[in-house]
């Protein structure tokens, strides 16, 4: 078991995402160190994949770029190593990625890397329950926590799921990739209601929430709120001078949830 | 450790989003039920007999066996069928599985445009909806295509990610598919992607072997020492495969496209320069860098562009089953013009890495040996591009 369950420990948690190395490794790093500073529980550190197939246009353009700037595994943990032991980064990190960037690695040597570097788990939205325990038998042993995802047609596999969880469960709000929406249609507190009946594990609503309204909305239903477009979006735009807005933005969304 | 479902030695299983996991095993439930139906097994062969054309001619390739001067060879004519490929085995197939199941929506990729025309044309049959994912660069070398497709009643959608080819069609129609999974689906083209599709693609593409099988033996009077197919995602290969892989004295090989070469990085080769990994819903052999991130491959097929090979083939290959040769565009070509020209019949580019392979071959063969090439399409798309290659534009 890791440290997750401390992000959920003070009310809502807030937990912002980002495709690590765009534009580049040291705008990354300084945008983590704001997330924190404004008020963020957790980071979801995304290590950028050529063909992101769970993702939508955003974060797929987003990966690109920063597989073109040269960001590679690698440069990805020694940002976290440095996050941890130079830039006072305690908030815990968990890495999203697709399995293929894990196995090519080496299973137990990524897992092996990841908690050297003080990342708490991994989302791996390319393996589900079925293909678990490939990924989550090596990071038990070094105490990373393997992230389940439930989505709005899990149904009759939800208890299943939500019973083996660990470290926290990611509830998909919307069918589909991920990316801005205006609106979310799913049942969402019928979905967070049936998890809660098979597992005690925190759930974080992600995929869709942009807004303040939104993740207001979203938080009565679960622990806590996952953005991840949005902020890739707010990057995009402001380049290298994207850490003060997105310490301005991760601040009114948390504020809009506590 | 216990394997999930699917697997082909270490390879194949399930990787994908959870969104669209209740979606495969209502697909593998519905398989499994109607394979064993006689009703449903009834129906698919009265399409593939009198829609479709089957079975397919075993033409014995007379002026190419002397020409080359070595064994016999004999051409299986999937270029024949309706639509112009063996795609179309396969798409009869699920569509009338799909249609069982109550879907009313066909998604489908492309790269050739083949299995695209082979989609629309079905959903045309069945009066269902049908929309395409091609790659803008694939839309724009196979333009005829992309206009029947149409002329069908398909929307085809140009893909701009990525390479813009085969492979970023298929992630488009999964991401397609994750926002709608009620009525639609997802008609996958090869013998890839997350259990049941390589099984189910294959079964559908088996009706080749069984078929040659047949043919062969009243042909010749015992079963051929030499199978050659071309070798993308691999659905026409492991369909000219499957009912051999018990024969252990028939050689099985799998052309691939060495586009430029196999020492060059433009090539699509994923055998002969791949390495396991974790893709596309499969684990199977991909063309990628030391760090997982797919490679961009080039081939001059667009049918053979793509990174990575089907979970049976990478299990076959592991087991030394069969043989995984690189055949580069050059000598795709030369095999395009040659076929055309000896014997009258212009294969698809894809089916001429397989002629191309056969041209070495054969000649180092005894007289008495027997080879089986499968010509999985017709190669008129092809002609204008050909012609481009060798430096002449016309108009298609």
């Amino acid at each position: 078991m890791s440290d997750i369950s401390k992000a959920f420990a003070n009310g809502k948690a807030f937990i912002p995402f980002i495709t690590c190395g765009d534009p580049d490794l040291e705008t990354t790093e300084e945008c983590i160190v704001k997330m924190q500073e404004a008020g963020a529980s957790m980071v979801e550190l995304g290590i950028p994949f050529s063909d992101p197939t769970a993702e939508g246009p955003v974060i797929m353009e987003a990966s690109i770029r920063a597989l073109e700037a040269g960001c590679t595994t690698d440069k990805v943990f020694d940002m976290a190593a440095r996050l941890r032991s130079e830039k006072g980064v305690t908030i815990p990190m968990v890495v999203m990625t697709y399995a293929n960037v894990v196995f090519s690695y080496g299973i137990d040597r990524f897992c092996k890397r990841a908690a050297e570097c003080g990342i708490s788990g991994f989302i791996l939205p390319d393996v589900p329950f079925e293909e678990k325990e490939e990924f989550a038998s090596v990071m038990r042993g070094y105490s990373l926590d393997f992230v389940s995802l439930i989505a709005p047609t899990s149904e009759d596999r939800i208890a299943k799921i939500a019973s083996s969880a660990e470290g926290f469960i990611y509830v998909v709000s919307s069918l589909g990739v991920t990316g801005v929406r205006s609106k979310i249609n799913t049942d969402i507190e019928g979905l967070t209601s049936q998890v809660r009946s098979s597992s005690n594990v925190p759930c974080a609503i992600g995929f869709g929430i942009s807004t303040p309204e939104q993740a207001k909305n979203m938080s009565g239903h679960a622990d806590g709120v996952i953005v991840g477009s949005a902020i890739v979006k707010l990057i995009a735009r402001h380049g290298k001078d994207a850490p003060s807005y997105v310490f301005e933005y991760v601040k009114s969304m948390v504020d809009a949830i506590s | 450790m216990e394997q999930s479902k699917g697997r082909f030695g270490i390879h194949g299983g399930q990787y994908i989003p959870e969104t669209l996991m209740n979606a495969v095993i209502e697909l593998e439930e519905a398989y499994n039920h109607y394979k064993n139906d006689p009703e449903f097994n009834a129906e698919l062969t009265k399409l593939f007999n009198d829609y479709a054309g089957r079975p397919s001619n075993l033409y014995y390739a007379a002026k190419m066996t002397e020409d080359l001067g070595g064994c016999k060879i004999y051409l299986k004519r999937e270029d024949l069928n309706h639509t112009g490929s063996h795609k179309i085995n396969n798409v009869l197939g699920q569509a009338l599985l799909a249609k069982k199941m109550g879907k009313t929506r066909l998604i489908a990729e492309t790269g050739a445009g083949q299995h695209g025309v082979a989609t629309a044309t079905a959903a045309a049959l069945m009066g269902m909806e049908c929309k395409v994912f091609m790659g803008k660069v694939d839309t724009e070398r196979q333009a005829l295509n992309v206009y029947r497709m149409k002329l069908l009643g398909a929307s085809v959608m140009p893909v701009t990610s990525g390479t813009a080819t085969l492979k970023d069609a298929v992630s488009e129609a999964m991401r397609e598919w994750t926002t709608r999974i009620d009525d639609t689906h997802y008609c996958l083209g090869s013998v890839m992607g997350p259990h049941p599709f390589p099984t189910i693609v294959r079964d559908f593409q088996a009706v080749i072997s069984k078929e040659s099988k047949r043919q062969v033996m009243e042909a010749e009077g015992k079963l051929p020492d030499y199978v050659l197919a071309c070798c993308g995602g691999g659905s026409n290969a492991i369909g000219s495969f499957y009912h051999y892989i018990e024969d252990e004295g028939v050689h099985l090989i799998g052309c691939e496209a060495a586009g430029r070469g196999i020492d060059t990085f433009e090539t699509a080769a994923t055998i002969n320069t791949g390495s396991v990994g974790i893709f596309h819903g499969m684990k199977s052999y991909f063309c990628q860098n030391e760090y997982g991130q797919i490679a961009p491959v080039y081939s001059i097929s667009a049918g053979l562009d793509y990174p990575g090979i089907g979970p049976e083939h990478a299990m076959l290959h592991d087991m030394g089953r069969a043989e995984y040769v690189a055949v580069t565009d050059d000598e795709a070509v030369n095999a395009f013009e040659y076929l055309s020209k000896i014997e009258g019949i212009i294969p698809a580019i894809e089916s001429a890495h397989a002629v191309a392979y056969a041209m070495k071959l054969a000649p180092t063969l005894p007289k008495d040996k027997v080879m089986v090439i499968t010509i999985s399409g017709r190669g008129d798309k092809d002609c204008a591009a050909i012609a481009r290659y060798r430096g002449e534009d016309i108009n298609e």
